[in-house]
């Protein structure tokens, strides 16, 4: 029980499910159908990202150029698709987008570990420059014709239900892709040798090293993983919102930074759960997507994200001094 | 990716050479400077060995090259009969050399169970994880050397002596044939020491080899068998234990004779001293103090641990100030109730943990070397004169013998003796008369320790007053004109050094017990 009562994830579950009490109470909107569906759909894209933040900062480093390579990833993708006319299948855009992804994040890999820069600088720089160069080179305009299999997905509901006024309402096929993400990013992360190579080299890399982790292969791993991952969350966000804006997702890293730090991740590297991450995910969507429920204008959601995140960190870090002492 | 298997030369699985590691004219470099210059050094089967020397002899250069992370410039290495050429980690893994640095090399986020099981599970080149397997493996490991703790606790929850026995049984799991230990008593008590001794000698019943590298002496005579002294990046002597004492292995360390001059001082009485105290005390710390110190002398105060050493020294320094008696200057009655109080009144302290209480690691040894004083660089626009400040350092530096290719190099980059000379040296800049040392030359080596106390004696002869607080008995004998011994928070004894023997001293320490 004691074990219980220290985890993280418990307390953040109480939370959870405590606001969620309070929003339902103030306004029942927030128990409808229409409303939980779409908190789900909105976290997709935010979960997926935030799983890729989440083994990088386990790994001790950071990463900030995601949204970027997010972007760069579907719009190259959608805009290709586009010119040849693509009708095939779904996983064509997937594989490309995260192809593009793994591509952008072995390039940030190759400078980090060979010049051993801060993660934090070199995404800095590969994320404006991508950013740039798409804009420079690739297009400015937003495209809202996206290719037909995406459009389908888009659509793409493994539930559906009829209102009472006859319109439906489903719950996005697109939650899938998250919940498969999550399976396999906790399995990784737990039951492989590179999984606690990632805790292994967040918490001490020249011991990493010394127990024999190819250090540098491990880096490889994390950021490509990260690039894939932005790339398959890139078309997952073009697809549901159908349309392909090379502005779109600039600043979501913070969001999601405070998402995975929320759900337990320490920024020094080593400590953190897949677990954790999604509840900080659930956390943050709710906080954004409800508050309007309750009547607080949109402005002041980003000061109760700012509030929620320094009081639960601050939680945590008293309770980790207490626990030292 | 896991390093390239080392080229092997001689395959002859026949000639099993009790011989683990041969090394034998090893060279290395780092940017033109030789580390190592035609080292040879050898470790056979079951032996308890030392390799010592003082920082910066090349000894842990030696440990890399044999334990595969510097690759050898010249030479030969063979590893249990075989000869590498390039030797990697992983090489020197399967061949049974098990280094345990002196942080240990663990996961404080992970497991005991974890921590354990993990050279196997990347040595193993398993790329999945079982955790019954884990946890099977834990328990095994902790077996063999026969030690039993909770394998769910997370290792940064465990003293540091379990640390270090979960490195042992993690290196000898891994079919160890040879552990190296670097400073493996450093941060343990007597009492955890003797039972890694114990340990030791356990693991040589079995076989297993240890060498430990230190340049703590007197412990080295007691557990090994063999023992090589390098100094500048040579071996300087190399042989059984038995026929070295501890005069002839700090002479090799050190390749000079230690001066075995005592401290004399030859001041005048007559003079007003430079500090008296009156019975000086503080409540549940110590009392009726009185203690006088002339212009010249180096006074020693020593008493066993919670005697009221360190708290008397702290006093006088304006840290948890005395709250009865009271403190003169030249016959000029002070107050000393703060730290700004002591410094006003020239008095300089040199803490024990000059690490985290006396210097700005990541600051520039310039910087370290002012921090006291800066005010009296500013010129007359009220800006910082840094050309002034530059020229000055470099002068405080050659003054106080600190070596450094660069003073702008961050303090953390010294050796321990060259840090202590920083800090010894900022102090002495602000002009204080009055200098109180808490155990000087901890955590410094024979050399360095050395040169420290030529220096403080030097510093005496400008008519500065020492006070040293040391637990280290040969180091005041040598270095004070007076020793005083604390116990309960009173002193009990004085002695004048210059007719005391050693034996006398630790004598009237054990009474007081």
């Amino acid at each position: 029980m004691n074990k219980i009562l220290s985890k993280n994830e418990f307390w953040l579950f109480c939370i959870l499910l405590i606001l969620s009490c309070i929003v339902g109470g103030i306004n029942d909107a927030f128990w409808s159908g229409t409303n939980l569906f779409s908190l789900f759909k909105s976290s997709v894209v935010m979960g997926i990202f935030a799983l890729g933040v989440l083994i990088v900062i386990l790994s001790g480093g950071i990463d900030i150029s995601f949204p970027a390579f997010a972007v760069f990833s579907f719009y190259i993708t959608v805009k290709y698709l586009l010119y040849i006319k693509f009708t095939g299948s779904i996983l064509i855009p997937f594989a490309m987008a995260m192809a593009i992804g793994v591509a952008l994040g072995l390039m940030n890999a190759f400078i980090i570990s060979t010049f051993k820069l801060n993660p934090l600088i070199v995404t800095l720089g590969t994320g404006s420059a991508v950013t740039g160069f798409l804009r420079a080179f690739v297009g400015t305009g937003t495209l809202s014709n996206l290719p037909q299999p995406l459009i389908d997905f888009s659509r793409w509901n493994i539930y559906t239900e009829t209102l009472a006024d006859g319109s439906v309402i489903g719950f996005s096929g697109s939650f899938l892709i998250l919940a498969a993400l999550i399976v396999i990013m906790a399995l990784i992360l737990r039951n492989t040798t590179m999984g606690r190579g990632v805790y292994a080299l967040g918490c001490d890399s020249v011991a990493a090293m010394r127990a024999g982790f190819p250090v540098r292969g491990i880096y490889y791993f994390i950021y490509g993983l990260v690039g894939a991952l932005a790339g398959i969350a890139g078309i997952v966000h073009c697809s549901l919102i159908r349309l392909a804006n090379p502005r779109d997702l600039e600043g979501t890293e913070l969001e999601v930074i405070a998402a995975v730090v929320l759900g337990g991740a320490s920024l020094t590297g080593g400590r953190g759960t897949v677990l954790g991450t999604v509840l900080g995910v659930f956390l943050i969507v709710l906080i954004k997507g409800s508050l309007i429920l309750v009547g607080i204008p949109s402005d002041w959601q980003k000061v109760a994200i700012g509030l929620v995140l320094i009081s639960a960190t601050s939680i945590t870090a008293y309770r980790a001094m207490r626990a030292g002492m | 990716m896991l390093s390239p298997l080392g080229l092997i030369l001689i395959k002859d699985e026949d000639a099993m050479s009790s011989e683990i590691v041969k090394a034998e004219d090893i060279e290395k470099s780092f940017g033109g400077i030789k580390v190592l210059d035609r080292v040879s050094m050898a470790v056979s089967a079951g032996e308890i060995c030392c390799l010592a020397g003082e920082n910066g002899c090349g000894k842990s250069t030696l440990i890399k090259v044999i334990s595969g992370v510097y690759p050898h410039d010249g030479g030969r290495i063979e590893l249990n009969g075989r000869e590498y050429q390039r030797l990697g980690p992983i090489d020197s893994i399967r061949e049974g050399i098990q280094v345990i640095y002196q942080d240990f090399s663990l996961f404080p986020n992970l497991t005991v169970a974890e921590n354990l099981a993990l050279n196997d599970q990347v040595e193993s080149g398993r790329s999945l994880v079982s955790w019954g397997r884990v946890r099977r493996i834990a328990r095994e490991s902790l077996a063999m050397i026969g030690i039993d703790m909770d394998i769910d606790k997370t290792v940064g929850e465990l003293p540091v002596s379990s640390k270090q026995l979960v490195a042992i049984a993690r290196a000898v799991y891994c079919n160890a044939r040879l552990i190296i230990m670097d400073e493996p008593t450093t941060t343990l008590t007597q009492k955890e020491i003797e039972s890694l001794f114990s340990l030791i000698r356990g693991l040589r019943e079995k076989g297993i080899s240890t060498l430990f590298v230190s340049h703590k002496i007197r412990e080295m005579l007691d557990i090994t068998e063999k023992i090589t002294i390098m100094r500048n990046g040579r071996v300087v002597v190399s042989g059984y234990t038995r026929d070295f004492d501890e005069i002839k292995i700090t002479q090799a360390m050190t390749g000079r004779e230690i001066s075995g001059d005592r401290f004399r001082w030859s001041g005048n009485t007559g003079e007003p001293p430079l500090l008296r105290t009156e019975k000086l005390g503080r409540s549940g710390a110590f009392q009726g103090i009185d203690l006088t110190l002339r212009r010249g002398e180096i006074v020693g105060v020593t008493g066993l641990l919670g005697s009221g050493r360190t708290e008397l020294a702290l006093a006088l320094f304006g840290k948890g100030p005395s709250d009865e008696g009271r403190i003169f200057r030249n016959d000029r009655e002070i107050v000393i109730k703060s730290i700004q109080d002591a410094i006003a009144n020239g008095i300089a302290y040199v803490p024990e943990d000059r690490l985290t209480e006396g210097l700005f690691l990541e600051q520039s040894i310039e910087r370290n070397l002012f921090a006291n004083i800066y005010r009296k660089f500013i010129n007359s626009v009220g800006l910082l004169d840094f050309r002034k400040v530059r020229a000055a350092a470099s002068e405080k530096a050659r003054q106080y013998g600190v070596t450094a290719p660069d003073i702008s190099l961050p303090v953390r980059s010294l050796s321990g003796g060259n840090q202590q000379r920083v800090v010894l040296a900022r102090w002495m800049s602000t002009g204080a008369d009055v200098l109180i040392l808490n155990g000087p030359t901890v955590g410094v080596d024979v050399g360095s320790k050395f040169e420290i106390h030529k220096k403080l004696r030097e510093i005496t002869e400008s008519g500065v007053g020492i006070l040293i607080f040391s637990d280290d008995i040969q180091e005041l004998i040598m270095n004070c004109n007076r020793i005083m011994i604390i116990h309960k928070g009173s002193f009990t004894n004085e002695f004048r050094s210059d007719t005391l023997r050693e034996s006398d001293l630790i004598d009237c320490l054990n009474a007081s017990r």
